[in-house]
């Protein structure tokens, strides 16, 4: 070839490092003050329920350190047999919110990850698998999605929950619960994912990269896994972080019904559950640190959500 | 022996609604036919040009050819071997890397996702073939650089793309590539450097071609033999130069006239009338009957046979009629 | 005679955060009535952009940041935006390349007609109904009066662009703007409509702009021909004069380029490169990377002005 149509200069870049900085995708984050705020927010919840041993004063649930003595302890003063001060006060057995606050915030992150990520495999994977094989998989696979959505997640939820219960030894409950629970709030949240990728997965399946690469004989899984998945991961994403706020939020629901996580275990639902029996004594910090923690991871999360959306979205940019 | 001979090839799709909305509406099932009992051969080392507009067929025969679709009935034989019956997997592999296509759309036709490098030697990889430093070979055969293997298909243009597009058809060393409309998202400057490219990678490597295309203008240019579709049916099929100066179909002679021209300023004559029926509920006869100045009731009733006419071949009742006016 | 539309200077600026980019620059021209102006380009030349500017129908954050736009010697570039929606229909009407986007889905195209007719005529509902009836008739939809009830979707492409047509001279404006009303359409149809728009503009006496990317369409339909590039006019002039002695040496390679200029030769005639994108519109002329005439001047001296009818420091056609 004689012409220079091709010949793109090699682009003289500084650094990768400042490359990722000027992308559209973090310059967009780097403007978005509510953005910044909830990534904080979201870190510094996350890393403190990381490193809750090395941070929590007390560990609530190690019964060599608790003293009932220390119960009802408002927060920030002294207690009137003691003279301990708790930052955030103690609950009816003594134990120390902010401690018990950092532990379950641990349990309330790992079991709604590990749900949203259970939810978003199984998702991602009969999303994919109705999408290209069509026909009467996708008919079965999607109608079962649509019944289920019919019913409101957490009944959804209750419903595997008390049966898993149900089949589990009585002695292996208690330790069971959590995973009972992760794959409760999996089974009720997998629809989302499902569909969504379906949909996206049949836009893509009929783009000519698609068609190029079955004319080449390639295998329908490797279609599926090499080509069509990575382009519909932004959607995936952005659901997976909204999931993660309203997984988070119904682990809380459940346990505050008292059939989610053991009381050796506590949540923040389960916190707040024990808490709201002395909302009305005058206790009121058992209930309101453990439900202002909450309220925060899952708006944080949800905020973070929101922005991915808009920032993933090119037709908002 | 011709490298490609299409016999009686037929292609239905079903566009019935859903058998529920079936049952209830009383509606009969609805066939759409897309490619009508087309016959023809390509040399090798020719290229063979399908023109028509929307519906004629032309982009199935293509999807029909590269094995995208089964025919519906007929045969396609590419050097003799059947892809829709060939039993032998081993031999079906061989063809298959054999046949290439290029579409048309560059934006839609490179995985967003993939570095150029990848999206290139997959047909190979795909069999597991030796791709060291294929890549950039191959980019810098089609005019772009060795450099540009690592980036991605959203940093070149649409012309760029295009040219990395045939790069991967070139990749399997294929004898006959399949190009779908390749220029026609192109702009003019663009295409002229994608055709000359073409032709040029043509006369090197001893390729066939089959070229989809509506813009007769390009056809001219590119091809040696030309087949003209209408509502799924070969209606005439010439050399160029017959072809375009003594049309024998009536379509044929329409499709001309409609043609924009550069040297036709102001042109005040009147247009062609009527469009493309329903390809659900096509005319019976000759297709084109509704919409054509010589049609009798025989072309209302029987369907021409495809005949030798000149050089070349016609489907048209009237043809000895219709080339003299 | 006062030209119909007079746009001067027209800038249109992107602000993004790479920058201001430029997609119409300092782009000048007059239309007479009647007259039929092609605006030929390739992809990203500014040329449905310009376009745009004229209707007031910018995307933001584009906005004309310089120029003026007159409509019959009115300013209508600085118009308040309900004051361009009554001009636009009244006194532009527009052809966009889908029917589909000018046409509601939902309402029967009869309606779509009197009501544009009644809003803008202030003639009676009975009226308006009778005009939509006549102007159905007048773009050869067949059976028009069993048609009026018809929605968008029961129409061929070809029928909903001819019903597109009638929408946008039905207020019987003075400037129609039809950006590619033909690309996406086939060839026989293609002729129909560009007939039928340049029939309807002779007896009605409308001007047109028409947008398009093909040389071939702009060749029969037009009177004159601004060719862009890069945001710029390269060149302005009467069509036939433009297509057979082009003086701006991207136009000469823009015809060249085409396949129905080089019947028996091996290879066409092509244009090197590829248009430069908005963020690096090259220094000096535009063209310049591009261009087998480009001298020292061509890239050090600002961007040649239009003079005779070429935006070119050596214009093809005259000693140098």
């Amino acid at each position: 070839m004689t012409d220079t149509a091709g010949k793109t200069p090699a682009p003289a870049t500084p650094s990768r490092l400042k490359e990722v900085w000027e992308s559209d995708f973090v310059w967009s984050f780097r403007h978005s003050p509510v953005a910044i705020v909830a990534l904080v927010v979201v870190l510094i919840l996350v890393l403190s329920a990381l490193f809750a041993p090395l941070i929590a004063p007390h560990n609530p649930f190690d019964p060599a350190t608790l003293n009932l003595m220390n119960g009802f302890t408002p927060p920030g003063e002294p207690n009137a047999f003691t003279q301990e001060v708790f930052l955030l006060g103690t609950d009816d057995q003594g134990r120390d919110v902010f401690s018990t606050i950092l532990y379950g915030l641990r349990i309330s992150l790992f079991v709604g990850a590990a749900a949203v990520f259970l939810a978003m495999v199984l998702g991602v994977i009969l999303g994919l698998v109705a999408a290209y094989l069509g026909g009467w998989v996708e008919t079965i696979i999607m109608r079962v999605a649509d019944v289920q959505l019919t019913f409101p997640a957490i009944l959804v939820a209750m419903l595997i929950f008390g049966i898993a219960k149900g089949f589990t030894p009585p002695e292996y409950r208690n330790e069971m619960a959590i995973w009972v629970l992760i794959v409760a709030i999996a089974l009720s949240d997998w629809v989302q994912f499902a569909r969504v990728v379906r949909g996206a997965a049949l836009v893509e399946k009929n783009r000519e990269y698609v068609q190029a690469a079955r004319m080449i004989g390639r295998s329908g899984p490797a279609i599926m896994m090499r080509h069509i998945l990575p382009n519909i991961l932004s959607p995936v994403l952005v659901i997976a972080t909204i999931s993660l706020a309203l997984a988070i939020i119904a682990e809380a629901t459940l346990s505050f019904l008292g059939v989610g996580a053991p009381p050796t275990q506590p949540s923040l639902g389960t916190l707040i559950r024990i808490g709201q029996g002395y909302l009305f004594s005058g206790e009121w910090w058992i209930l309101f640190f453990p439900a202002v923690t909450l309220l925060a991871l899952a708006l944080s999360v949800n905020l973070l959500g929101d922005w991915l959306r808009d920032a993933l979205n090119p037709k908002l940019r | 022996m011709s490298m490609v001979e299409i016999r009686n090839l037929r292609r239905t799709f079903d566009v019935s609604k859903p058998w529920l909305n079936r049952a209830l509406e009383r509606l009969p099932k609805q066939v759409l036919t897309a490619v009508s009992d087309v016959s023809f051969d390509i040399e090798a080392q020719t290229v063979y040009a399908l023109v028509g507009e929307s519906g004629s067929g032309k982009s199935t025969i293509g999807k029909i050819l590269v094995g995208l679709l089964p025919p519906s009935s007929g045969t396609v034989r590419v050097e003799d071997i059947d892809l829709a019956t060939e039993a032998d997997a081993a031999v079906r592999a061989e063809l298959r890397s054999n046949i290439q296509m290029i579409f048309q759309d560059p934006f839609a036709s490179l995985n967003p996702r993939w570095r150029v490098r990848d999206i290139i030697v997959e047909p190979v990889r795909a069999r597991g073939g030796d791709t060291d430093g294929l890549a950039e070979k191959l980019l810098e055969q089609v005019g772009l650089s060795a450099l540009d293997a690592v980036k991605f298909p959203h940093q070149f243009s649409g012309g760029q793309r295009q040219r990395i597009c045939v790069a991967r058809a070139l990749a399997s060393e294929p004898r006959l590539i399949v190009c779908d409309e390749p220029t026609s998202a192109l702009d003019v400057s663009v295409q002229a450097q994608v055709l000359n490219l073409m032709s040029d990678l043509k006369e090197n490597f001893g390729l066939t071609y089959l070229f989809i295309s509506h813009d007769l203008t390009v056809v001219r240019h590119m091809a040696d033999r030309i087949g003209v579709l209408y509502l799924g049916q070969l209606v005439e099929e010439a050399d160029p130069e017959a072809l375009f100066n003594a049309p024998a179909h009536p379509y044929t002679q329409m499709l001309l006239d409609a043609a924009p021209a550069l040297d036709r300023f102001g042109r005040d004559e009147d247009p062609p009338q009527g469009e493309i029926p329903d390809p659900i509920n096509p005319p019976t006869g000759c297709p084109f009957n509704p919409r054509c100045a010589l049609a009798t009731d025989l072309c209302r009733i029987e369907r021409p046979e495809m005949r030798s006419f000149g050089t070349g071949r016609v489907a048209c009742h009237h043809a000895e009629q219709a080339q003299a006016t | 005679m006062e030209p119909v539309l007079s746009v001067r200077d027209l800038v249109v600026e992107i602000p993004t955060r790479h920058g201001v980019l430029r997609p119409v620059d300092h782009v000048s021209y007059d239309l007479a009535p009647g007259e039929i102006l092609g605006v030929v380009g390739e992809s990203g030349a500014g040329k449905s952009m310009t376009g745009n500017a004229v209707i007031g129908l910018l995307d933001r954050p584009a906005h004309i940041a310089g120029g003026e736009i007159l409509l019959k010697g009115q300013r209508i570039d600085n118009l308040p935006r309900s004051r361009m929606r009554r001009i636009r229909g009244k006194e532009i009407g527009m052809v966009f390349q889908d029917p589909l986007t000018s046409l509601n889905p939902l309402l029967p195209i009869g309606d779509q007609l009197s009501e544009t007719i009644e809003t803008h005529l202030g003639v009676s509902h009975s009226q308006a109904r009778r005009r939509a009836l006549a102007a159905l008739e007048e773009v050869g939809i067949p059976a028009a009066a069993d048609r009026l009830d018809s929605y968008p979707h029961e129409f061929s492409g070809g029928m909903r662009q001819r019903v597109v047509i009638a929408l946008a001279l039905c207020a019987e404006p003075s400037l129609v703007i039809a950006d590619e009303p033909t690309t996406a359409l086939d060839v026989s149809v293609q002729a129909q409509i560009i007939a039928l728009l340049k029939r309807l503009c002779r007896d009605h006496g409308t001007s047109v702009i028409l947008v398009t990317h093909d040389m071939g369409v702009i060749a029969e339909a037009a009177d004159r021909v601004a060719v862009m590039y890069a945001g710029q006019l390269a060149e302005i002039g009467p069509v036939q004069k433009v297509l057979t002695t082009p003086r701006h040496p991207y136009t000469d390679g823009l015809v060249g380029s085409m396949p129905a200029n080089s019947h028996g030769q091996a290879r066409l005639r092509q244009i090197p490169g590829t248009m430069p994108r908005l963020t690096a519109i090259p220094s000096g002329c535009a063209f310049n990377p591009r261009c087998p005439q480009a001298q020292d001047r061509c890239r050090h001296d600002p961007r040649p002005q239009i003079e005779n009818g070429a935006a070119c420091w050596f214009p093809l056609g005259e000693p140098a």
